[in-house]
């Protein structure tokens, strides 16, 4: 469900810096539905990516095969990225904030941690640079903490300042999807406020799994349930060992 | 004269105890039997770097190679955790200091490193906790626009170890396919050894200039090593072994069965020839296709 909410955020044509997991199912995804001429760029140096399965890794041979470029690593974060070219960052997170704030360091202590996660990777330079980002992540309290154990990728404000007046220069993230709702970013304050909800969740449910007082926008839109195309070609096409739909 | 010598060889001319070690490749072409014969000469104290350390870094802290890890993301992709690596950090089993940065950031300090400048400059890490993880991450003002970036200090490993599809006997390497960070990394070290799948006449890469990747110049050593990356790949060679990476989850969750892996396909074994003859149907199951592309005129 996440994967098919997120898929239908990107438009055809768009350029996208695709990370591990639910991102690079969502992208693979819409790729096949609405945007077939999506730019496909991943961290690895592949540009234009045509992946004729599903790429485990973001660093899968078959992102090179077809492709409209390999790059190095030093192009891809100086040429593309900061260079602000990157149109869609996707990311996940062991912990969202109230800002959009990501922890994927640890959890617990950094220097004694109880689960050590396994960190930024591109994320944290993503959150900074691209133009909009998405975060994806399944909703529980846990990952939706009132404070975050560590800040890995920067949000709507970082430590009580605004990503602008910190010099970030992407919008930084404006909705985050889960499996019960999205929530997306007021423009004025930064916060995530809950904006549509899934077919049979209520707003207690959403509320119950999140750990701050999250705001409810008046009119809250329904998001319509993935289609037998969407599902079909998640399961049986694009993921069929179940790797990232668990 | 050649530079081709074994990997025994190699390893125990130009890797010491107490090294600073890059063996690169991002997903593509990380050469494990390079790591595989430094846990077999028993090397120790060794500062491994890495953007992700991958399988073999977490195979390598758990024989005991490992004194420090410097890298930007810990995990196994799509499959788990490392967990040689977790239980290294969180009960300090064996301890492990590490330094840590974002994939831009290791990027930046080999870009650094083989520049020989001192620091590298982004727009990055503002608002973050990795400053302050990690006190090697700092700012400078630009003396031209007032703003104010972030730095990383520069990385000059001792010995960086990479892999290629193929070089000559003096080291002039050629790669295909994602290019990581391996052409900084090697030009940020002071000694350098090429892991190559097929060793091949001068003319051949002479043939083809722009697809060389690292200049014989800067290569100590070359060795000749088929498969030697598995079960990460070679463009053109052979694929990824997804199904190891997704095994290694169960298999380094429990240090009984990591030891038993170790004992079996890396003490157990002299070279990489035996660790091929010790997994039968390998070569078949990932093979590559061919999908060969047109050449370009180089002529004038």
């Amino acid at each position: 469900m996440m994967a098919a909410v997120a898929a239908r955020e990107l438009q055809n044509g768009e350029v996208v810096f695709v990370g591990i997991g639910l991102p690079n199912l969502a992208c693979n995804l819409a790729r096949a539905l609405q945007a077939p001429e999506l730019v496909l760029i991943y961290e690895s140096g592949a540009v234009g990516a045509v992946p004729e399965r599903l790429p485990v890794s973001i660093g899968d041979p078959s992102l090179v095969t077809g492709s409209l470029m390999v790059c190095s690593m030093a192009d891809v974060f100086q040429l593309f990225l900061q260079n602000g070219k990157i149109e869609v960052g996707f990311l996940g997170g062991a912990q969202v904030d109230r800002y959009g704030n990501i922890n994927t360091t640890v959890i617990g202590n950094y220097q004694k941690p109880k689960v050590r996660l396994p960190g930024s990777g591109g994320a944290a330079e993503i959150a900074v640079h691209a133009q909009r980002v998405l975060i994806i992540s399944r909703l529980n309290p846990r990952a939706f903490p009132a404070e975050l154990d560590f800040l890995t990728s920067p949000g709507q404000r970082c430590k009580g300042q605004s990503r602008r007046a910190l010099g970030m220069p992407g919008a930084g993230p404006v909705k985050v999807i889960t499996d019960k709702g999205i929530l997306e970013s007021d423009p004025v304050s930064g916060e995530m406020v809950l904006t549509a909800i899934y077919p049979g969740v209520t707003v207690e449910d959403v509320k119950a799994n999140v750990g701050w007082d999250l705001r409810v926008r008046d009119q809250l839109d329904l998001v319509t349930a993935p289609s037998f195309v969407e599902l079909d070609l998640l399961r049986h096409k694009l993921d069929p060992q179940k790797l990232y739909l668990g | 004269m050649t530079k081709v010598v074994s990997m025994q060889a190699a390893i125990a001319a130009h890797v010491r105890d107490g090294d600073t070690v890059v063996i690169e490749g991002f997903t593509h072409l990380i050469n494990f039997a390079a790591g595989h014969e430094i846990i077999r000469q028993g090397r120790k104290n060794l500062t491994l770097c890495r953007l992700t350390p991958d399988l073999i870094y977490d195979q390598m802290i758990a024989a005991g190679c490992a004194k420090k890890l410097v890298f930007s993301w810990a995990g196994n992709p799509g499959a788990g955790s490392l967990h040689a690596f977790r239980r290294a950090v969180e009960k300090g089993t064996p301890p492990l200091e590490i330094e840590e940065y974002s994939h831009f950031g290791m990027v930046a300090r080999m870009s650094a490193g083989a520049a020989r400048l001192p620091f590298w400059v982004m727009r990055n890490y503002m608002g973050t906790d990795l400053p302050v993880a990690n006190p090697r991450i700092r700012t400078v003002t630009c003396p031209y626009t007032g703003e104010v970036l972030a730095t990383v200090p520069a990385l000059n490993p001792d010995v960086t170890i990479i892999a290629a599809q193929r070089a000559d006997q003096n080291g002039n390497a050629q790669v295909w396919g994602l290019l990581g960070v391996q052409k900084e990394a090697a030009f940020a070290s002071k000694r350098v050894i090429v892991v190559v799948e097929e060793l091949v006449d001068e003319s051949v890469i002479r043939a083809d200039p722009n697809r060389t990747l690292i200049p014989g110049m800067i290569v100590d050593a070359v060795v000749v090593e088929p498969w030697g990356c598995h079960p990460s790949y070679a463009q053109g060679h052979y694929d990824r072994d997804n199904d190891f990476y997704v095994a290694w989850e169960d298999i380094s969750r429990d240090p009984a069965k990591l030891e038993q892996y170790l004992k079996d396909y890396v003490y157990g074994v002299k070279d990489r020839a035996e660790y091929l003859a010790k997994n039968p149907g390998l070569t078949d199951r990932l093979k590559a296709k061919a999908q060969v592309c047109a050449g370009v005129n180089y002529g004038f």
